[in-house]
């Protein structure tokens, strides 16, 4: 493998210091002078009708500047995909979910806006409250979207190969229905913004966004404002796991109302508003019909999906795709039938969660592979190690493996976790499991239909040599793509990750679709490489006219130039240099040309230096309809063992130990992969033993706060051995791919099939809490 | 009716006047401008908030800021010294234990809060020290392992 100085390192993140120290800024830390403050009127009904909006007293309360609904904000539809547009800014004719937003109000203060809130006078007309698939879907059940009576919002019906014929020539065939819960992103910043409209018209928003481009654009559609004249800035974002993805009404009632008044407007949601919002994982119901030969081969799959989708569709047109496409792989199966339907409910908005769509259909078939491998007498490693893909092959829905280590992270989690001395031979209430997942490395495609590049990035080196600047759309949200981004334009320039001020999360530094199905380190990382191997390109002719040396024969590494055929006599440049910056600190001295000098002749013949790079897919996939949904330019993979305890009194689950191999392509830097591997366990482990929005009868959520919704603490976190597997991704900058995401799709179900092994029961319904299992183990008992 | 309050903050002394209903968090952030510290859900639930008064991490979200009158606060922004990063916060920078960095301050807090009081804690009782700090990016694996190195670090 070629030798690098910058990435495959375990370097630190190049916001680490701010972050530590507490300097870092996120949206909530910003302020302007003469800034207001923002809140909304949300809904307090599941269902009803408007009938009148009163805002009145709200207007006379001192303080306050501006109040708005509908009729300021307009009717524009907006929404995550062009193909449903189904979301207003306000409301207008009525309320679809408790949260859904009727106004707001901005004032000199928070306290004034919220009061004024509380003084709106909404009539409304209740109607029939529709909180799961069953009501939403019974004959004659009033629509909560005009436009699609019967509440189904989308369905997919995919077929490849052909599953009934299939069927015939196997040997064992299970059903088994499976449902998760809907869950929070439970990211710890709440989402926040700062919008300032400027006497020019130029809309500036801060915001804590996962994409700036799509933020960006939808505010300009929504508020009619020219797109040049909207600059949405991400500051740093306190994590984003999918919910972040999409504008919020907050940003653009915060935008409107600044344009209104002139004034810089700030929002902040509350703990309660983030659940509200929600965007975060759909419940999924599986059924799953697997069809498999006597000796292990696997032939068929029917999955057929159901996803309780809430109010609104947000990703949801894209999650429906996901929850059948995900599992055309890793392990080989010629015919795959899926037929998924999304379904209105008058709950918040579900949308894209890590592991977008495919962590429930995985934990689903993970587990009944496991029942699988039981009924034909093998080893659970060794039936998904006979089935497994390799690099080169093609998935039945047309996803191309060009490079997959599913089996070395299968055979890694194996031994790493001495299988073959615990699997049935540990004593009861103790179990361990396995499971395996894979991932896109970024959609293929974009979210509205377009041409557009994903990712552009553009270096500019400073006039003296001595820094480069990278310029990236692309959203730090925590996963820590500046760093990525850096180190991939200092290997590629040939300097020191020092030598890279990385700027990014700006619409004015390019396009970047932003950091969603695990595309910043393959898409933008293609980028920055190109734009740094053109500002490369250009310093080398440069100096090689300067040098009467043939560029082919130059080269930068380490931020000094590499003379391959032999040093040539430089002593001139360098005098003109230190000439130049006479009294400076940093002057070269040793016997090395340095990059330094080498962009400073490049400005001096040229001015400034700018190299440009930019990336999209090439054509991908199938041509059957939704197969842009799943196709990528490649795939990450992941295989867990897990080892857990069940207390046999009381089906307290304690997860003991969790080893994780996953194949990110080639690592960029090896620490990141590890800290998405962990926290992807960890998100992984809360799903399955303790997470879940709960409701009562009327819509409304009852754990909106992090004390009652659970989300994994430092305490239900086992030690975790992760394994990085590195293969070389032909698709990938530097043979780079994802790790954010897909390395959660095997935690579910490894713990699942950890459990069974304790104690013999399968549940089938998350989460695994103590009373589920303890009934379980109760059922089976009687048995 | 503000009430007149003083208090020490990262060693400095503070004269503020401050409505009773404010709390610790909004007048550090609000009024002192020591925006490290952070707000993730104002009810005590995920440790964000996290500073030491009077010796012990508290979540600043549910005292009272008149009830911080006369106590001694210590925040993120007074963890370094003109010596440089504490061994918590360089062992997190070097070791990857930040990711979004939201939850950073208020672990960085409870960490060296611990390590005063129990300079060579196990791995459980650093988990125990930590487990009101939620963090939702780490797995918590490497912040476990970066207390533990700066424990050991510390011993030296």
């Amino acid at each position: 493998m070629k030798a690098y100085n910058v990435i495959n390192t375990r370097l630190p993140r190049v916001d680490a210091m701010a972050k530590a120290t507490g300097d870092a800024r996120y949206a909530a830390d910003l302020a302007m002078p003469n800034m207001l403050y923002g809140a909304l009127l949300q809904s307090p009904l599941a269902h009803a009708k408007i009938l009148n909006i009163d805002t009145t007293a709200a207007k006379k309360l001192p303080g306050v500047r501006d109040v708005v609904t509908a009729k300021e904000a307009g009717l524009v539809k907006y929404g995550v995909s062009p193909a449903r547009y189904d979301e207003q800014v306000f409301c207008s004719d009525k309320v679809r979910y408790v949260g859904d937003e009727i106004a707001a109000v901005v004032a000199v203060d928070l306290e004034t806006a919220m009061e004024a809130v509380s003084l709106i006078k909404v009539d409304y007309e209740e109607l029939p409250v529709l909180l799961d698939i069953e009501s939403a879907t019974t004959e004659g059940a009033i629509a909560i979207h005009d436009d699609f009576p019967g509440n189904v919002g989308a369905e997919v019906h995919q077929e490849f190969g052909n599953f009934e014929e299939a069927l015939k020539e196997c040997d064992i065939v299970r059903t088994d229905r499976f449902v998760n819960k809907r869950q929070d992103g439970g990211f710890l910043e709440p989402q926040a913004c700062l919008a300032h409209y400027d006497l020019s018209g130029n809309l500036t928003l801060w915001s804590s966004t996962q994409s700036v481009h799509y933020v960006q654009r939808s505010v300009s559609m929504v508020l009619g404002i020219p797109i040049g004249k909207v600059r949405v800035i991400k500051p740093y974002v306190g994590g984003g796991f999918g919910p972040k993805a999409a504008v919020n009404t907050m940003e653009i009632a915060a935008s409107l109302m600044s344009r209104r008044t002139g004034k810089p407007v700030k929002m902040v949601f509350s703990r309660e508003q983030v659940f509200l919002h929600s965007r975060a994982r759909h419940q999924f119901f599986h059924e799953l019909t697997t069809g498999v030969k006597k000796d292990g081969t696997i032939v068929a799959l029917k999955n057929t999906c159901h996803l309780d989708g809430g109010a609104y569709s947000s990703f949801g047109i894209a999650t429906i795709y996901y929850a059948g496409s995900l599992l055309g792989a890793p392990y080989k199966l010629p015919n795959m039938k899926y037929d998924g339907y999304r379904i209105y409910t008058n709950k918040p908005t579900c949308g894209a969660q890590r592991g977008h769509g495919g962590v429930a259909a995985r934990a689903a078939w993970e587990q009944q592979l496991d029942i699988i491998a039981a009924e034909l007498k093998m080893d659970p490693v060794e039936f998904r190690l006979k089935n497994i893909m390799k690099t080169g092959d093609v998935t039945c829905n047309d996803f191309n493996m060009s490079s997959l280590g599913m089996k070395e992270c299968l055979e890694a989690v194996r031994d790493g976790s001495g299988w073959s001395k615990k699997k049935g031979k540990l004593p009861k209430g103790k179990g361990i499991g396995a499971a395996c997942g894979f991932f896109v490395s970024g959609a293929g495609y974009p979210i509205y239909r377009s041409e557009t590049f994903h990712s552009t990035a553009t270096i500019r080196l400073t006039e003296d040599g001595g820094a480069v600047n990278l310029y990236t759309a692309a959203a730090e949200i925590g996963q820590g793509s500046d760093t990525i981004l850096g180190q991939i334009a200092a290997e590629a320039l040939g300097v020191t990750l020092d030598d890279v001020k990385v700027h990014s999360g700006d619409t004015d530094f390019g396009v970047d679709l932003g950091a969603y199905s695990s595309r910043q380190t393959l898409m933008s990382g293609h980028a920055a490489k190109a734009a740094a191997e053109d500002a490369k390109r250009q310093v080398l002719e440069a100096l090689s006219e300067v040098l009467n040396v043939s560029p082919a024969d130059l080269d930068i590494a380490k931020g000094v130039i590499v003379f391959k055929k032999g040093k040539p006599d430089f002593s001139r440049l360098r005098t003109a240099y230190a000439k130049e910056h006479r009294g400076w600190k940093d002057i070269p001295s040793e016997g090395e040309l340095t990059f330094k000098e080498a962009a400073r002749i490049a400005f001096l013949t040229r001015g400034v230096i700018i190299g440009n790079g930019a990336y999209k897919p090439g054509e991908l996939g199938g041509k059957y309809k939704g197969a842009a949904v799943g196709t990528s330019p490649a795939y990450g993979c992941s295989a867990q063992v897990v080892e857990v305890t069940v207390d046999m009194e009381t089906g307290k689950v304690t997860v003991d130990a969790m080893t994780d191999a996953h194949d990110c392509g080639f690592a960029i830097n090896r620490t990141n992969v590890e800290g998405q591997m962990q926290g992807s366990l960890s998100m992984g482990l809360g799903e399955a033993l303790f997470e879940e929005v709960r409701f009562d009868g009327k819509g409304r959520v009852v754990n909106a706060s992090l004390g009652e919704y659970r989300i994994a603490t430092a305490l239900d976190m086992p030690n975790v051995r992760t394994i990085i597997v590195e293969s070389d991704e032909p698709n990938g900058p530097f043979g780079a791919k994802e790790v954010g995401e897909g390395a959660i799709m095997p935690t579910i179900p490894a713990i699942l099939n950890a459990v069974y092994d304790a104690v013999g029961v399968r549940i089938n319904e998350l989460p695994i809490t103590s009373e589920r299992l303890y009934a379980a183990m109760r059922e089976k008992q009687k048995k | 009716m503000k009430k007149l309050m003083t208090l020490t903050v990262n060693d400095r002394a503070y004269e503020v006047a401050v409505a009773p209903n404010r709390t610790l968090t909004q007048l550090l952030r609000d009024d002192l401008n020591l925006l490290g510290t952070k707000e993730g859900c104002g009810v005590g639930d995920c440790g964000a908030c996290t500073v030491i008064m009077d010796g012990k991490p508290v979540n600043s979200c549910l005292v009272l800021a008149v009830q911080a009158d006369g106590s001694h606060i210590k925040t993120i922004e007074g963890v370094a010294t003109s010596d440089g990063l504490h061994p918590v916060q360089q062992t997190f920078v070097e070791m990857g234990a930040i990711q979004c960095g939201f939850c950073t301050p208020g672990m960085v807090l409870s960490a060296t809060s611990l390590l005063e009081k129990n300079p060579h804690p196990t791995e459980h009782e650093v988990r125990q020290a930590l487990s009101g700090n939620l963090c939702r990016c780490t797995g918590y694996q490497k912040i476990v392992e970066a207390v533990q190195e700066a424990s050991r670090r510390m011993k030296k």
